[in-house]
């Protein structure tokens, strides 16, 4: 788990980097409104604390929620988040190994669905903004969900890449002219898709020492490109191509972070190719159909509900079990 | 079927782990053999199987070679006396396995001299037919040397169609044990020999013995030994990867064939037999020189043994009197293992007595046993599943067993985990896995055996039913005969007064005329 922590510094310090301190801000509150939760459930269930507190599962939580947020998001939207991931999706449910879903994605489909305005407020990029909220600005702007004087709102914040491409497209822009807006990058949003190289590189690392299996975010990857490809060849002006859709929101954070998830994901290779698929599907066609601009956070859990059943259809043939009688009169085959 | 027969190719099998495997600490003296000790308890019955019937009484003088217990069917080997002396008595004993139980146990008081008995060898066994020999290896005690100890004779009889090649199973299961090593070693020449004697007695072709990779010393010998023997066409000599547990029955086979023994068949099945390196060295020893199956290689290691090393032992030998051979236990010993540290069992003392299948004891100190770090909660990580050759779903088990689900463990083939550890070994949370199959497993079978005897209960209850119901019917039967017949007599006898009160009235009414 600490690993984890590890494996998203990068990111981190790039999200600094383009928008500003609120991240820090967002990870200080997130994991500290986790931890306390956390050692109030073990309280209440009369648990131990020190075992379940020292294994960073509740500060991972926090962590991957709080990259989830808007960087000026006030401090109740985050409480009410940990509330939802670690008291509702964690605890009651039986607490660490019991959780049918991922915690951090629970608590950010619940602020999304009860904040649809405070989750609204992106910050434009360093290169786009007039000057980005400083320390103090920062601080009021979480602590009162207002912000001062000199900044407004507008001239601040504007609306995600992805948010851009839903309206164009239903305003019938073609791609190519929604995507001239200064907001979009080489492939993704700009900023955004520098923050996604980093969550990748850390997915790598955290590869490289085996702490996650390649399966879930390869799956993820490829099937997003795989079904995105032959759409954005046959329509480039209406669907966008594969590179903007793996570049864009929470899909490469997902892909190496939230969807490996052991707890709530699946376990055997063949299982957790079919999760990391099913992940990328439902993304893209929440993307397309839905009635939010990303749906990394609902395929998840959406694939959480359905992680039992994938793990049910792919159990490996036991040693010794053959499928049929043909089978067992020439076993193996080779 | 030529194309069945193992090829060149090592397969390999899906998981294990490759673990560190300390088998050079008891390599580095010979085989040795140690003193007499005081007294030998010899287990009755040390397979699976049934107990023979004794040969001796309390205070009778035996020989070296000397049946103590009678051969039956395959299933109850009997037992020899592993030196002269004297019996002291048979009594309840304990045993290794199952663990905490007793066994009736022949105690012999050896007289030092070891005096043999004479020897009852098979001469020309190349001419001899099959039955032939199975019926001396039954008679010479054979049983499996790799730890199981199932009788031999019962592997090898059967005349199974289609039977190509014996598997010597050289490949140790598991860390620390070296017994096998060393016979190859040691006495290569014998195993080889044993080999073709048990290819002879199975009916197979060829014989492969397998050996792990990083055996250099004894491949060696034994092409050695197999060109004295000249047997290069029909004995092979294959290296398999030093994989745990590739020394299991069902996973040797997988790799040398690639080819799974099916979960309700044998190796038989796949026209493969296997035997332990030390059971053909036991079956040479037992034709060529009529020597019954009295001592074997006990491999005395770990880290709380002064010296390790490995030891030529008597059956009932008690395992303090190897450890001492070994030069004691050092200090900080908390647990002595029978087998190795994966799939051993622990042993409640140290009195215990070698048994047929006893390949190493282990003396493991505080550093190893201490419980490093607390169980925590299973969060479905997976890796079980990758380790796991028997390619089950070690964490679902898990949860259903904990659930108290057997049916549906059992459903997830629970019953075909091979016990070897290796999901507990990796497991993250520290979960004593192992232990909850085998709960689960036993759970299942006191579940079977119930359900027989609710079937057998309800199959009396019905049948006694039955009966009352017949007994009734007839009962009532004879009632309703009985009733009519009083019915019967009884008109009878109305009829009969009427008759005489009319008779009556007709004699006043002729009187009255």
């Amino acid at each position: 788990m600490r690993q984890v922590l590890c494996a998203l510094v990068p990111a981190v310090v790039a999200h600094v980097w383009f928008f500003g301190y609120g991240i820090l801000f967002q990870l200080v509150l997130a994991v500290g409104f986790a931890l306390g939760l956390e050692a109030a459930m073990l309280k209440l269930r009369d648990r131990p604390l020190k075992p379940f507190l020292s294994d960073y599962s509740a500060v991972v939580t926090g962590v991957l929620f709080a990259l989830c947020m808007p960087p000026l998001a006030p401090w109740w939207v985050t409480a009410v988040g940990m509330v939802f991931a670690i008291v509702i999706a964690k605890h009651l449910y039986g607490g660490l190994g019991y959780n049918l879903f991922n915690p951090a994605m629970v608590g950010f489909a619940a602020v999304i669905v009860a904040f649809p305005l405070e989750l609204s407020h992106w910050l434009l990029p360093r290169q786009l903004s007039p000057g980005l909220p400083g320390l103090a600005e920062t601080a009021q702007a979480i602590l009162t969900g207002g912000l001062p004087e000199s900044l407004n709102w507008d001239a601040v914040t504007g609306a995600t890449p992805l948010d851009r491409l839903r309206t164009g497209v239903t305003e019938n822009l073609a791609i190519g002219e929604i995507r001239n807006s200064p907001v979009f990058g080489d492939f993704g949003g700009l900023g955004w898709e520098w923050i996604a190289n980093f969550y990748a590189l850390g997915g790598l690392y955290l590869m490289w020492r085996r702490v996650i299996s390649w399966h879930v975010p390869v799956a993820v990857i490829a099937t997003t490109i795989l079904v995105s490809t032959p759409l954005w060849l046959l329509g480039p002006d209406t669907n966008p191509s594969p590179m903007q859709h793996v570049f864009s929101g929470a899909l490469v954070l997902a892909a190496f972070f939230i969807a490996t998830d052991p707890v709530s994901g699946c376990s055997t290779p063949r299982s957790k190719l079919l999760f990391g698929a099913g992940v990328a599907v439902l993304t893209l066609a929440i993307r397309r159909w839905g009635g939010y601009p990303d749906g990394v956070a609902f395929a998840v859990l959406l694939m959480n509900m359905a992680a039992p059943l994938v793990d049910r259809l792919t159990r490996p043939r036991t040693y010794g079990h053959y499928r049929s009688r043909k089978e067992s009169s020439h076993p193996g085959g080779d | 079927m030529d194309d069945a027969l193992p090829g060149d190719r090592i397969h390999g099998f899906h998981g294990g782990l490759k673990l560190q495997h300390h088998k050079q600490t008891a390599c580095q003296h010979p085989v040795e053999r140690p003193p007499l000790p005081e007294r030998l308890f010899i287990a009755m019955r040390q397979h699976q199987g049934e107990t023979g019937r004794t040969l001796v009484e309390t205070g009778e003088h035996v020989l070296k070679g000397q049946a103590l217990t009678e051969a039956g069917d395959d299933f109850i080997v009997p037992e020899h006396a592993p030196t002269s002396g004297t019996i002291e008595g048979v009594i309840d004993y304990p045993a290794a396995m199952p663990p905490g139980s007793m066994r009736r146990t022949i105690v012999l008081v050896p007289d030092g001299e070891d005096r043999p008995a004479p020897r009852q060898p098979l001469e020309d066994w190349q001419e001899r037919r099959a039955d032939e020999i199975v019926d001396h290896l039954h008679r010479s005690g054979l049983a499996g040397l790799g730890g199981a100890m199932f009788p031999t004779a019962a592997k090898l009889r059967g005349g199974w169609s289609g039977l190509h090649t014996l598997i010597l199973n050289g490949a140790e299961c598991e860390p620390w044990i070296a017994c096998d090593e060393m016979l190859m070693r040691e006495r290569a020449r014998d195993v080889v020999e044993g080999g073709l004697i048990l290819a002879h007695a199975a009916g197979a072709r060829q014989v492969v013995i397998a050996i792990e990779d990083r055996m250099g010393l004894v491949e060696e010998k034994l092409r050695e030994a197999r060109s004295a023997l000249g047997a290069e066409r029909r004995v092979r000599i294959r290296k398999v990867f030093t994989i745990y547990p590739e020394g299991g029955e069902r996973q040797i086979i997988q790799a040398l064939t690639g080819r799974e023994v099916p979960h309700d068949g044998l190796p038989q099945d796949l026209g493969v037999v296997v035997h332990n390196v030390g059971t053909a060295a036991a079956a040479r020893d037992a034709v060529v020189e009529g020597r019954p199956l009295v001592e074997r290689i006990v491999t005395v290691t770990g880290p709380g043994i002064a010296d390790p090393r490995n030891l030529l032992a008597l059956v009932g030998t008690p395992f303090a009197h190897l450890v001492e051979a070994a030069g004691g236990y050092r200090e900080g010993v908390t647990r002595l293992v029978l087998g190795g540290p994966m799939s051993g069992t622990a042993l409640p003392s140290d009195e215990i007595p070698v048994t047929k299948g006893s390949n190493c004891v282990l003396a493991l100190t505080r550093e190893e046993t201490a419980p490093t770090q607390p169980t925590l909660p299973c969060i479905n990580c997976g890796e079980c599943v990758r380790v796991c050759p028997a390619r089950l779903l070690p964490q679902t088990l898990f949860k259903l067993v904990e659930a108290e689900n057997y049916d549906d463990a059992a459903d997830y083939d629970l019953a075909d985990c091979i016990e070897c550890g290796c999901c507990a070994a990796v497991c993250p949370s520290h979960i004593p896995l192992v232990d909850f199959y085998k709960h689960g497993k036993d759970e299942l079978t006191r579940r079977r055996l119930d359900r027989r005897r609710a079937a057998l209960a309800k199959r009396r209850y019905e049948a006694r039913e039955e009966r009352l119901e017949r007994e009734r019917q007839a009962r009532r039967a004879k009632r309703q005969e009985r009733e009519e017949k009083l019915k019967r007599s009884e008109t009878d006898a109305k009829s009969e007064i009427q008759a005489a009160i009319e008779r009556a009235k007709r004699k006043k009414e002729g009187g009255n005329d």
